[in-house]
């Protein structure tokens, strides 16, 4: 009788926590890590009944092991410590970790939980980080992901992206989906769908609008829309041809690519369509612009030189400055959110990669070693660049950490992704 | 007598063909309701009644039969003229018109000049490699590159738009040099087809 209940239940909480929408997800692969990788034990959290699967420890090890800067501690077989504040940190020290994670669950009224963890240094045995949360099921992946930037923050020094969100387009036969999904793959939700190509699409500073370009017209016009409520507006469709959106970091002012006055050229427009200004003079080939995050500079691609390269601009206008020298085609500019590297892809023979280039010396590093890449675009947290590729004859997106060592996929069978774009 | 029998004998047959198809519809639709499947479905489906669709358009040489007689006098569809050809190549990185299109061209603007009211838009076009939006300038530079030889033979500005659709629609969407070759193209099309 009681077995069949829990069956029961069982049953019951598998068909309540199938996620929202019946869209098929990415599977991720990562290859590789950095040279140094910090040493943790993320011992699986104390369970309550009833709570979403995979556990809380499963995602944010995850999440951690995707960064490449991780040595997850094999902890199988290992129970949850009982007492979380009875916890002896250097019983895994001499495992080799450096930190240790620990956690519990406990069910509340209501399908609430109540979540604590504790982040302690396995060394020094102290505590690093603790915290306590109340959550609702449909929180749960959100609050792995929190648990996993605070102990990716505490370890390394940089803050975590573990719970930012990507979008990108997705074709299938002649029909075109814009998505966005978690940082990790997850949670996919379509925001347009066509049978006219969508690209270029772009969060806003506050993430909550996406800015994109779309065919349906049967020429490109660029569209903002409200991520809450799918609303939307064309904030360019002037006569020609309207693309390349790239908010300003302030989220009043886009920079966008017009053909009105014959060449592709950049300008500024408010995000209400009001207050167009010409950036770029000269009638050459001018497209692809992105802002400095303080506002201050406009990074792009021209062919004014002869070949497709990548200028510098005042955003207040001026005379444009080359930044790119080696190779004959480097296109598609990407900002790091500390200003100081640019992700771009440079053609070298035949091949396309992502190249990254620091700003202060011009030293470049090629990070990728594949030959179809595209749309580079940087993390919210600056260390890694999401870009798209193709593999196996189809377009899968990729990830790359700084330092080029860490390599992740993002794929998904039977449909092209393309067009990434990586928002807060 | 003979010079003047068989011309109005034509004349007369051709009459009477196109008298017949003088409903609005332009061609035939063979999936309208007047198969037996339509019918057996049930309902008021009038066997001639049902909405055809016409099937004129780019790409259907010399087969509509609209009734301002252009089935034999539209020289775009002569397949011995250089106005059937719609299409300018272009070679990889390049926006430079090839002097082997010279002939093309001058047949349109010819065309164009001697029909004040045709338009065409010139759709620019790319291979798949490299980035779209880079590839989105790069076919709208070869479609105004198109369209400033045009206007060097004498097209009005208000008889044309170029256009682009980057690497978007290619023709052919294999990964081999002849399908990228056969991408990087601009191709004139007629508003009135």
């Amino acid at each position: 009788m009681l077995r069949a209940a829990l069956l029961f239940r069982l049953f019951l909480f598998a068909l309540l926590s199938t996620p929202f929408a019946a869209h098929a997800v990415m599977e991720i692969q990562v290859v590789g890590g950095a040279a140094n990788r910090i040493a943790v034990a993320m011992l699986p959290f104390q369970a309550a009944p009833g709570q979403p699967a995979p556990g809380l420890a499963q995602i944010a090890g995850d999440d951690l092991k995707r960064s490449g800067q991780f040595n997850l501690i094999d902890v199988t077989g290992t129970q949850a410590p009982a007492d979380l504040a009875q916890v002896n940190p250097g019983a895994w020290r001499s495992k080799g970790a450096e930190a240790l994670v620990v956690g519990q669950v406990t069910a509340l009224p209501g399908g609430r939980f109540e979540v604590k963890f504790r982040l302690l240094d396995a060394i020094k045995q102290t505590q690093l980080a603790g915290y306590s949360y109340t959550i609702t099921a449909a929180q749960w992946r959100t609050t792995a992901h929190q648990i996993a930037d605070i102990v990716y923050e505490k370890l390394t020094g940089a803050p975590g992206a573990f719970g930012s969100r990507i979008a990108y387009v997705q074709k299938q036969g002649k029909r075109y989906e814009l998505r966005v999904a978690d940082a990790d793959g997850q949670n996919p939700r379509t925001v347009v769908r066509s049978g006219e190509p969508l690209i270029s699409p772009m969060f806003s500073p506050d993430g909550a609008s996406l800015a994109y370009v779309s065919f349906e017209d049967k020429k490109p016009v660029v569209y903002v829309q409200s991520l809450r409520d799918g609303e939307r507006r064309k904030v360019a469709a002037f006569k020609g041809s309207n693309s390349a959106p790239a908010w300003a970091p302030d989220g009043r002012r886009l920079a966008v690519v017009l053909t009105r006055d014959e060449a592709s050229q950049i300008y500024l427009i408010n995000a209400d369509g009001s207050g167009l200004s010409r950036l770029t003079q000269g009638g050459n080939l001018d497209t692809e612009p992105v802002f400095s995050p303080d506002g201050q500079t406009v990074y792009f691609t021209s062919d004014r030189g002869g070949s497709p390269q990548i200028y510098r601009v005042a955003a207040s206008g001026g005379e444009p400055r080359r930044l790119t020298f080696n190779g004959s085609y480097n296109v598609s500019p990407t900002i790091s959110p500390d200003g100081r590297y640019l992700a771009y892809i440079g053609r070298e023979d035949g091949r396309f990669r992502v190249v990254l280039l620091e700003l202060a010396n011009g030293q470049t590093r090629v990070l990728t070693d594949s030959a179809r890449d595209e749309s580079p675009s940087f993390a919210p947290n600056g260390q890694a660049v999401l870009y798209a590729t193709v593999q196996g004859g189809h377009g899968v997106l990729g990830t790359v950490s700084l330092d080029g060592k860490t390599h992740a996929r993002l794929s998904e069978s039977g449909v092209d992704a393309r067009e990434p774009a990586w928002g807060p | 007598m003979n010079k003047i029998f068989w011309p109005v004998l034509l004349a007369l047959t051709l009459s009477a063909c196109s008298s017949t198809s003088s409903t609005p519809a332009t061609v035939e639709d063979h999936t309208s309701g007047a198969t037996t499947s339509g019918q057996a479905a049930g309902g008021n489906k009038p066997a001639g009644g049902a909405e055809t669709t016409g099937l004129g358009g780019a790409g259907v040489a010399g087969s509509s039969l609209d009734g301002s007689g252009k089935y034999t006098g539209d020289p775009r569809k002569n397949p011995a003229s250089p106005l059937s050809k719609r299409s300018i190549f272009f070679d990889f990185d390049s926006f430079a018109v090839k002097e082997e299109f010279r002939p093309l061209l001058e047949a349109h603007a010819g065309y164009l000049l001697s029909k004040r009211d045709a338009h065409v838009v010139l759709q620019g076009n790319t291979d798949e490699r490299g980035s779209r939006e880079y590839n989105l300038a790069l076919g709208q530079k070869r479609a105004e590159a198109v369209r400033k030889s045009l206007k060097v033979l004498g097209v009005p500005d208000a008889q044309m738009e170029a256009v682009s659709f980057g690497e978007e629609k290619p023709r052919n969407e294999a990964d081999t040099e002849e399908a990228y070759a056969e991408n990087r193209r601009v191709d004139v099309v007629y508003t009135d087809e």
